[in-house]
């Protein structure tokens, strides 16, 4: 009678189980956030190791010599490093799913891997190399100067200090709080999903660092207290009426429940 | 020590109502009668909010200078560092970095007009989901309209001084808004800005308006509200020994006199709270006003947040038929009159004759001093509820890009989401919250007529169990039984018993039609007559009548079947 029950499972089989997810995933985010070293130098054996790198994790979708697929992925013959540490660099490639946009999410590969990727793009044509440390050390550009070119050309998709925005049919410009230097100075020079190309013709060099120093110097905080997302008037609508007006009707009740 | 003080407050007094007459008032004012509820201090924080936006104004008016002359910023703040920018948005940010407790001012000045405008908004929304603007209240209905209408202005003109990208956008907004009115419409905008947007007068008229005219208005119209409500007297929430013709309370002094004085600190404390915590309008993050730049998350603050929703919420084109109209060389633009002028139009309409409206309903031309509870006016509440939701939507579309932003939704979908909800929602609420204020009701009359259920359980000698109900007492019964019970009246017969036809049929029959929208599905108040019989039926421990008759027939039977083995034992 119980012999079919018994053979089903364990009673310690779901424990073991969320054990063994538990396990995985610290393995998974040892792995992530294990990447340091930063390789400058390219050789004939990184673009060896970035072909073996590309065709075992990119060339599902961009094709095996990646030329890309019609309606799949694009040709990645000319786009640069740039373009690479900017899409690996971020986590946004490879791409988990299809959909609007490729968020980022945890980087999948070490800052190693990810330079031999890109040496192997960049050697398939012309495009736009990785930026030098110099050129997006944010002490060195001009914060006023980044203020006035950050809200003519991209205030309006990433908000007035770089919090984010929406556009159309659930695509984002996400937030640049968070980003490095050199991926903020990258996304200009390759203009990665719905951004358009900031190249040094329309925004030179130099103007590229004052962005970036603008954008770094939002990052002490804001002068008036907590910034609520910086993301304006409605956050502090939505606070005045939850916590202001919230706070109030709670006194008015506590006054007047201490009543005749 | 003290005698000594007492004597010299006593002849200062002295001093004073002899030369005034102050006296009096004071006497009278000390004695005047109010109930006591804590929804009739909602007004109160918008009374205080008001006065903290005085005491902070003037601390910010010291600092600010009103004026669009162009200066390069030589101060403190690294991003601004000679950056071209108005006298005006040069000064504000002089105000927040280098003038001690100066941004803590601005933010102290900038939180408490919010919380001014919601706070006027609550009390408006106790105001009308009780009754409060019956007779003889609807003139002070309208004052306090004027001064909710009054508060946006006076929000609007502040927001735009400091002369940044994020209100310039909104002003721009308002300039594209007046000129979508017809004909009118360019000519204001001219006067407004004195030539084309954004001209070189504007912020030093606005700050004329902003520090004189709206705050002078509202002082105004403020003591006009006190003063009626004084003259009133203050409503009062049903209860027992409450009547229309009477006011049960304390007396201003001592106790209210202490409350109230003592919330002012509350409220100010509060406000002030927030503004020592949390950053309210960053203007060095939006930089100086440029016409060009617009940047993602644009919003005015929360209050006019509705207009710029529904100008979203409005399509173009309308079934491939473009909304935008050239005639004879003059552009009409459907698009923006339609969302921005027309709906806030009918809106705000509805909002200030509303009392009217029910008055015309209910056809009653007596004084009302005790309030409605919400369930007793199921068709004004559902109103209310529609009203609430349709200016919510509106709201929520005007922050349509941070919701999609939040939730990784489709701005798009969002959009379309919040077309047919204008509809949809608002009819769909009003129902509801009709049909639940009538389930109440009902529940009501159930209580009234049965009393509590206690949980206890009595069997009766004939074997009947019983739950034991307790009835209410008087005070209970006072709330539920109270109540206007207003039936729908029908339009006269159009013609009178002479055959000749009565004049303002129309307008009859609008309102017969109007009052039977309101009161034709309605729960009746208990009648002492149906008390009175429910009270002897229920008498908390009897048996029912089924119970008593069916153990009388039980009875009956037993008899019937003894007889009959009595017979056959007989036999």
């Amino acid at each position: 009678m119980h012999a079919l029950a018994n053979k089903r499972y364990h009673k310690a089989a779901p424990l073991l189980l969320v054990l063994a997810l538990l396990a995985l995933l610290t393995g998974l985010g040892a792995v992530a956030t294990s990447q340091s070293a930063e390789a400058t130098t390219v050789s004939a054996s990184d673009i060896e190791d970035g072909q073996k790198l590309f065709a075992s994790n990119c060339a599902t979708c961009h094709g095996i010599d990646a030329q890309g697929q019609d309606g799949v992925a694009p040709s990645l013959v000319g786009v640069g490093a740039a373009s690479v540490d900017f899409q690996v660099g971020t986590g946004r490639m490879p791409m988990q799913a299809s959909g609007p946009q490729a968020p980022a999410k945890p980087v999948q590969f070490t800052q190693e891997e990810i330079s031999q990727l890109a040496a192997y793009v960049a050697s398939l044509g012309a495009g736009p190399a990785i930026p030098t440390a110099e050129q997006v050390d944010p002490e060195l550009g001009n914060a006023a100067e980044g203020m006035e070119l950050f809200r003519t050309n991209c205030a309006m998709c990433h908000g007035s200090i770089g919090g984010g925005g929406a556009l159309t049919q659930g695509k984002f410009a996400p937030s640049l709080m968070e980003t490095t230097p050199t991926h903020i100075y990258e996304a200009m020079l390759t203009g990665p999903q719905s951004m358009p190309v900031f190249n040094n013709a329309n925004i030179d060099e130099e103007g590229k660092r004052d962005i970036i120093a603008y954008l770094v110097a939002q990052r002490d905080g804001s002068p008036g207290g907590l910034s609520l997302g910086a993301i304006g008037p409605v956050a502090e609508g939505f606070w005045a009426w939850i916590v202001g007006i919230g706070l109030l009707i709670g006194s008015t009740i506590w006054i007047g429940a201490r009543s005749s | 020590m003290g005698a000594k003080i007492n004597k010299a407050a006593a002849g200062t007094a002295n001093y004073v109502d002899e030369r005034t007459g102050v006296g009096a008032l004071v006497k009278f004012l000390s004695r005047k009668l109010f109930p006591d509820h804590w929804s009739f201090m909602l007004g109160e924080v918008a009374l205080y909010s008001f006065v903290v936006l005085l005491l902070s104004g003037v601390f910010i008016t010291a600092y600010f200078e009103p004026s669009m002359t162009f200066v390069t910023y030589d101060g403190p703040l690294e991003t601004m560092q000679g950056v071209e920018m108005s006298k005006a948005f040069e000064s504000t940010l002089h105000m927040s970095f280098e003038v001690p407790g100066g941004l803590l001012m601005r933010q102290i000045h900038h939180w408490a007009a919010l919380m001014f405008t919601a706070a006027i908004v609550i009390h408006m929304a106790r105001v009308f989901f009780t009754g409060a603007f019956r007779k003889p209240r609807e003139i002070n209905w309208l004052v306090g309209f004027t001064l909710m209408i009054l508060s946006l202005a006076a929000g609007f003109t502040g927001y735009s001084l400091p002369d940044d990208v994020l209100s310039g956008n909104g002003l721009r907004i308002i300039d594209g808004v007046v000129k979508s009115i017809p004909i009118l419409g360019s000519y204001i905008s001219y006067w407004l800005f004195g030539g084309e947007f954004p001209g070189e007068i504007l912020i030093p008229r606005l700050f004329t308006a902003h520090i004189l005219l709206v705050p002078g208005l509202i002082l105004a119209l403020v003591a006009l509200h006190l003063f009626l409500v004084f003259l009133h007297k203050h409503t009062q929430y049903p209860g027992g020994g409450r009547t229309h013709k009477n006011v049960v309370g304390l007396p201003l002094f001592p106790v209210y006199t202490a409350k109230a004085g003592g919330f002012f600190f509350v409220v100010f404390g509060i406000i002030a709270i927030l503004a020592a915590l949390f950053t309210i309008n960053p203007v060095w993050n939006y930089g100086p006003y440029d016409p060009s730049p617009v940047s993602a998350g644009t919003q005015p603050d929360w209050y006019i947040l509705f207009v710029d929703g529904a100008l979203r919420l409005m399509p173009g084109w309308l079934g491939g038929f473009p909304l935008e109209w050239e005639i004879a060389g003059y552009t009409l633009s459907w698009n923006i009159l339609v969302p921005a002028v027309i709906v806030p139009g009918i809106f705000f309409g509805i909002l200030a004759l509303y009392p009217w409206i029910e008055a015309w309903a209910t056809g009653d031309r007596g004084e009302k001093h005790v309030l409605d509870r919400p369930r007793n006016a199921p068709t004004r509440t559902g109103i209310g509820v529609a009203l609430i939701s349709f200016y919510m939507i509106l709201a929520l579309e005007g922050s349509n890009d941070i919701i999609a932003n939040l939730f990784h939704l489709s701005l798009n979908d969002l959009t379309w989401t919040f077309r047919i909800a204008i509809f949809v929602v608002p009819p769909l609420l009003f129902w509801i919250t009709k049909r639940i204020a009538l389930g109440l009701q009902r529940k009501d009359r159930e209580l009234v007529l049965h009393g509590h259920e206690t949980g206890r359980i009595v069997r009766h000698e004939h074997g009947e169990y019983i739950e034991v109900h307790e009835p209410l007492d008087e005070q209970e019964l006072w709330l539920r039984v109270n109540y206007d019970n207003i039936t729908p009246f029908e339009a006269p017969e159009e013609f009178n018993e002479n055959g000749v036809r009565r004049g303002g049929m129309r307008w009859k029959r609008f309102k017969a039609r109007l009052s039977r929208f309101y009161f034709e599905d309605r729960v009746e108040p208990v009648t002492p007559a149906e008390y009175a019989e429910a009270q002897h039926h229920h008498a908390s421990y009897a048996a029912s009548d089924e119970g008593l008759a069916e153990a009388e027939e039980n009875a009956d039977a037993d008899k019937a079947l003894d007889e009959g083995f009595a017979q056959l034992k007989k036999d």
